[in-house]
């Protein structure tokens, strides 16, 4: 087996809130191959972007990285200093956010924002190299466009504009959140190709943030699905899709309409996510599981099951 | 079937803020062009989905139709009332009987209120209750859509996106409307609680005998709940028919495209759109799909595409397709 390029171990963050600790990740595992697609999914709270901000250095009080290991291409990045940590951001790692309308300045043109970036990185030609990207993620008319600001461009022009400037220095992990979340299918589409199409070509690793299944299900080699701060069930995206083990994972299934098989009754998951303050020590989704038995109430630790797989539930 | 809505021919002009400079030029502002020209019909219990991209202008029509945004033209009747004639008075109480459920269940609930205040509101106004037959009333309607009696006395802040979906449409159905407007109403909340609401909305249909207009840009979503569907572009219909048939064999390229992009199916042969979505106060002219069409030819872009009525109720606006109309 290759090394992976990003191995996290048993990662928790905490935020200290007035009432009490969020535990917004709580023992997080996962690895990323080079040139892997992997897919995050969960409902919103569940811990996605807070495990990312944490690779990318980002937790910043009431928040803190209580324990784990962040280990990328052979180095530990927890407790790095400030300055390795901007080198590695956007040479080595770049994240495109959740909200491309706040993430880019709306006082400076798009263009001086990307070579802004391309500049740091100590790109020569800065000028040529963001028109080159700016048209590799099909903006057209890209040297025009250069002096526009974000508000003259549509929502999806300004997500396609995050990230040609994310990938403008040729990442070699490119984590990308909920990039498609606020757009039009036929927008996200372009997105999604887009990535696909520019990781095949540079053999970069992706790591895609999403609550889609669907999504997931077309784009990602394998997937984890998060719940209330933990990764309940990890493996290739076909096997975990085609015969989910775990019972939010089969929750989430059949509680989502599908275009392709409208008879399939949808079935709800009842109740809603917990409060991460004070959270019993047992199986977080124990409230709303139709499965649970009284040993769900004991801690619940995730077991491999079989080739990369991976289950946190007392049934398996 | 009848009509319960029968929509000919809306329009629905914006005026946009005019820019200081176009002002001093003397220059007419130009208009959002939302709605050119839209008919539509919904039948007596029925759902019609509407779909489209963002800014087609689906709510524009969903509200348009109630008055909330008064239309520039057309005409709408409601069961035999021409809606777009009702005086004021004539106006609310028509209102009772036609209601809207919005996509953010916060923005549009007070936060003042408790949500007892907030369902007794609408039956105040229109002197429909008072005492213990409203309090009474308030109570059942808690219960039919899934909130329990002690609901009552909070604030929407002290609910989660879900619950406070649940006050909204307990909102809207408290004045026993006959026809619902869902704008979005799943849109905002996550995947598990979006099929609790699209099951209470389908529970309260049956149980009430309601029709509804809902509108979404989830396709799967309007394929789940709807009878027939309506495809929506730059504000104009562009393809309607029985849900199934026009999401599972799609006719016009716009329709295609846009089912082609739904996640899920695979990214292999995707019918791609050219380009973006033109901006509405400038939209092409002749057919209006024709910037982003892959086959475009002279006539679409001088010409607007016919409606042209398909077998099995199907109707599609477009000059090259399908290629041999049945
Ligand atoms: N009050 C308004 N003043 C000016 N323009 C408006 C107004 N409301 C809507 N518009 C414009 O009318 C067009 C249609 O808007 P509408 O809100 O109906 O779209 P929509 O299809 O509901 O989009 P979404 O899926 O984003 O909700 C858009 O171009 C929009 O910017
Ligand atoms: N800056 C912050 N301060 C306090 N709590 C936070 C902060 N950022 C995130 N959280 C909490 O951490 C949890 C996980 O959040 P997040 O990772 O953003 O979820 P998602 O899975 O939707 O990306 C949530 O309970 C959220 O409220
Ligand atoms: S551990 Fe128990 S409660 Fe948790 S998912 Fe498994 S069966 Fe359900
Ligand atoms: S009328 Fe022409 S441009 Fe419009 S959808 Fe049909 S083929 Fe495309
Ligand atoms: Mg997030
Ligand atoms: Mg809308």
């Amino acid at each position: 087996m290759t090394e992976p390029l990003l191995e996290i171990t048993d990662l928790r963050v905490a935020f200290h809130a007035r009432h009490g600790k969020v535990r917004a990740v709580d023992g997080v595992s996962l690895t990323v191959a080079p040139g892997e697609c992997l897919g995050i999914v969960g409902e919103s709270g569940s811990g996605k972007s807070v495990t990312f901000a944490a690779v990318m250095g980002l937790i910043r009080p009431p928040g803190r990285i209580e324990a784990g290991r962040i280990r990328f291409a052979g180095r530990d990045l927890v407790g790095l200093d400030a300055a390795s940590y901007r080198q590695l951001r956007g040479r080595d790692i770049a994240m495109t956010l959740q909200d491309a309308q706040t993430s880019l300045n709306p006082a400076l043109t798009v263009g001086t924002q990307i070579i802004e970036v391309l500049a740091a990185h100590g790109e020569g030609n800065a000028r040529a190299r963001a028109v080159e990207m700016m048209t590799m993620v099909g903006i057209p008319a890209a040297e025009r466009r250069l002096g526009d600001y974000p508000h003259q461009f549509s929502g999806g022009m300004r997500q396609r504009m995050m990230v040609a400037i994310a990938l403008s220095c040729r990442p070699k992990l490119l984590i990308a959140d909920e990039p498609t979340t606020a757009l039009d299918v036929t927008i996200q589409a372009q997105v999604l190709e887009l990535i696909a199409s520019i990781r095949a070509k540079l053999g970069m690793s992706v790591v895609l943030i999403t609550h889609d299944l669907g999504v997931v299900a077309d784009y990602c080699d394998r997937v984890a699905v998060m719940y209330a701060g933990q990764i309940v069930e990890a493996g290739r995206t076909a096997d975990i899709i085609g015969s989910p083990r775990h019972p939010y994972t089969e929750g989430l299934l059949a509680s989502v309409p599908d275009l392709h098989n409208l008879d399939r009754p949808i079935r709800p998951i009842e109740g809603q996510v917990p409060d991460l303050i004070d959270l019993p020590p047992g199986c977080r989704f124990l409230p709303r599981c139709p499965k649970a038995r009284p040993d769900c109430a004991k801690p619940v630790p995730m077991r491999a099951v079989g080739e990369g797989r991976n289950v946190r539930c007392v049934l398996t | 079937m009848t009509a319960l809505l029968r929509v000919e021919n809306l329009v629905k002009h914006y005026a946009p803020g005019q820019g200081l400079l176009s002002r001093l030029l003397g220059q007419k502002p130009r208009m959002v062009q939302a709605l050119n020209g839209v008919s539509l019909e919904i039948r007596a219990g029925e759902t019609l989905g509407l779909i489209g991209e963002s800014g087609c202008g689906k709510s524009t029509f969903g509200r348009a139709i109630l008055r909330l945004h008064e239309p520039t033209s057309g005409s709408v009747r409601f069961g035999g009332t021409d809606v777009l004639a009702l005086d004021p008075a004539a106006l609310k109480a028509m209102r009772r009987r036609m209601q809207i459920i919005f996509q953010n269940p916060y923005a549009s609930l007070n936060p003042r209120k408790t949500v007892a205040q907030i369902l007794a509101q609408p039956l105040r106004l229109h002197g429909l209750a008072s005492g213990a037959e409203l309090q009474e009333r308030v109570r059942a309607m808690l219960a039919h859509v899934g909130l329990r009696p002690s609901h009552a006395e909070r604030y929407p802040h002290q609910f989660s996106g879900g619950q406070r979906q649940r006050i909204g449409i307990a909102r809207a159905l408290i004045l026993n409307p006959e026809f619902v407007v869902c704008d979005e109403p799943v849109s905002a909340l996550d995947v598990s609680i979006q099929a609790q609401i699209i099951e209470l909305l389908a529970r309260l249909k049956r149980e009430l005998g309601l029709t509804y207009l809902f509108i979404s840009h989830d396709i799967a979503v309007i394929g789940y709940v709807s009878d027939r569907v309506a495809v929506m572009y730059l504000g104009e219909i562009v393809e309607t028919g029985p849900a199934r048939a026009v999401l599972h064999a799609p006719q016009h390229p716009y329709t295609k495209a846009l089912m082609s992009a739904v996640p899920g199916g695979g990214a292999e042969d995707r019918v791609r759109l050219l380009g973006d979505l033109p901006s509405p106060m400038d939209p092409p002219p002749g057919c209006r799909f024709h910037t982003r069409c892959g086959f475009a030819t002279d006539l679409c872009r001088s010409t607007v595409p016919p409606q042209r009525a398909l077998q099995g109720e199907r109707m599609v606006a477009c000059h090259h397709f399908p290629e041999t109309p049945p």
